[in-house]
């Protein structure tokens, strides 16, 4: 393609810029499966820059290669848009029809531009259609990677989230577990397991798995390494809040709970607890 | 050559590690200890590993060998102090010293020997 060519894009749209940015927008808004919860000044300024941007880039550099600097301006614009649409809840269609929906109106434009030049308008469609693609592509791709990007922070917070260590008396650890264990889980369960035991001193530990779904061989294989670590350390772990079904599974795969002392509910642990420790609570006397 | 100290209280014999374990220290201590059981007539053993932050499978067995060769011996092994790293590698190393009993720290083992093994 010759330069010449190149320039058409970036002169259409100066030529027509108030025109264009009218159009798209109409078909920014109208397409849009859901309605702009950021007001429509914002999006105008969005298009605006982008036209701009898009002028610029396209008036210097070699039209098809976005990954080259002139482009900077145009690439770090549609990032930081993507950003922003995966923190207000945009589908991935909307955030790429940004792009595509400036096709319309840019070709409507180029026919009326080059009406009288046929090849040159069928060669402009593609290399303006082709660019307009790769934009597209980019834009859904950063907002694929910032959408990756908060799933990571959110599987990291609930890491850090669903493992408290609680005391619940002198000497007596509880471990409220929820949701499935992993490796991965298991890892920081035990260490704050441990960590919190030499902080206190508990000589018992409650693991309660009431909130744990299922119980397959792996998660008791990782229960029972945890119960180990403790036990290296000088403290008893009780194993609480086992519901039916989960007994029944346990038996039926064969995993061995037997060195573990085992309860139905976290009271049962918590009186075995007790009394290892050497505590006793009662009820008040009533003096009335 | 390097030697841990065994000192006596009673009948336990205190063995406190505060250097770095090698395979040679290990083994001179399985020597010492076994020896020390059999002379002062021991009935208890308290290892203290507070200050051994890294082991490997060496050391791991030979902490779980020494407590089985004191209780051929007739004497109980209490492992004391285990920092929370080394419990997680023993674990992960498959190393879960079941004949061994442990406590959290010297005090806490003593009590154990006075309570449940009535020395």
């Amino acid at each position: 393609m010759s330069a010449a060519d190149e320039n058409t894009i970036s002169k259409i749209i100066g030529k027509f810029e108030t025109e264009l940015l009218q159009d798209w927008l109409g078909a920014l808004l109208t397409s849009s499966l859901r309605r702009y919860t950021e007001s429509e000044r914002e999006v105008t300024q969005q298009c605006e820059n982008f036209l701009r941007g898009l002028r610029v880039a396209t008036a210097t550099g070699p039209a098809q290669d976005i990954e080259s600097r002139e482009w900077d301006e145009v690439r770090h614009l549609l990032a930081e848009i993507s950003k922003t649409r995966v923190h207000q809840g945009f589908s991935s269609i909307d955030t790429a029809n940004f792009v595509f929906s400036l096709k319309q109106p840019l070709f409507s434009k180029l026919r009326i531009e080059l009406a009288d030049r046929p090849q040159v308008l069928a060669d402009e469609t593609w290399a303006i259609s082709t660019l307009l693609d790769k934009l597209g592509l980019f834009t859904i791709e950063v907002f694929q990677k910032s959408r990756e990007h908060v799933i990571l922070r959110q599987q990291q917070e609930l890491l850090e989230l669903s493992t408290p260590v609680v005391q619940l008396w002198k000497n007596v650890l509880a471990l409220p577990l929820i949701g499935t264990l992993d490796s991965a889980r298991t890892q920081v369960v035990m260490e704050s397991l441990l960590q919190k035991i030499v902080e206190t001193g508990a000589s018992i530990a409650i693991i309660d798995i009431t909130g744990v779904p299922t119980v397959d061989t792996l998660v008791a294989q990782h229960l029972l390494k945890t119960v180990a670590a403790a036990r290296l350390m000088g403290a008893d772990c009780i194993i609480s809040g086992i519901r039916p079904q989960i007994a029944q599974t346990i038996v039926h795969l064969g995993v061995n709970l037997e060195d573990v002392i085992t309860k139905a509910t976290l009271a049962d642990a918590f009186v075995i607890a007790l009394k290892r420790t050497g505590s006793t609570i009662s009820y008040p006397t009533t003096t009335n | 050559m390097d030697r841990i100290p065994i000192l006596r209280i009673g009948r336990l014999l205190l063995v406190t590690i505060q250097v770095d374990m090698h395979d040679q220290l290990a083994m001179n201590l399985q020597d010492d200890l076994t020896s020390r059981i059999v002379k002062d007539g021991a009935k208890g053993v308290l290892i203290d590993i507070s200050t051994l932050d890294i082991v490997d499978s060496f050391i791991g067995r030979m902490i779980g060998n020494t407590a089985a060769m004191a209780r051929i011996l007739d004497a109980q092994t209490v492992v004391v102090g285990m920092q929370p790293a080394v419990a997680i590698t023993l674990v992960e190393l498959g190393l879960r010293l079941d004949g061994v009993h442990t406590a959290l720290n010297v005090e806490r083992g003593m009590a154990l020997f006075d309570q449940t093994l009535s020395l």
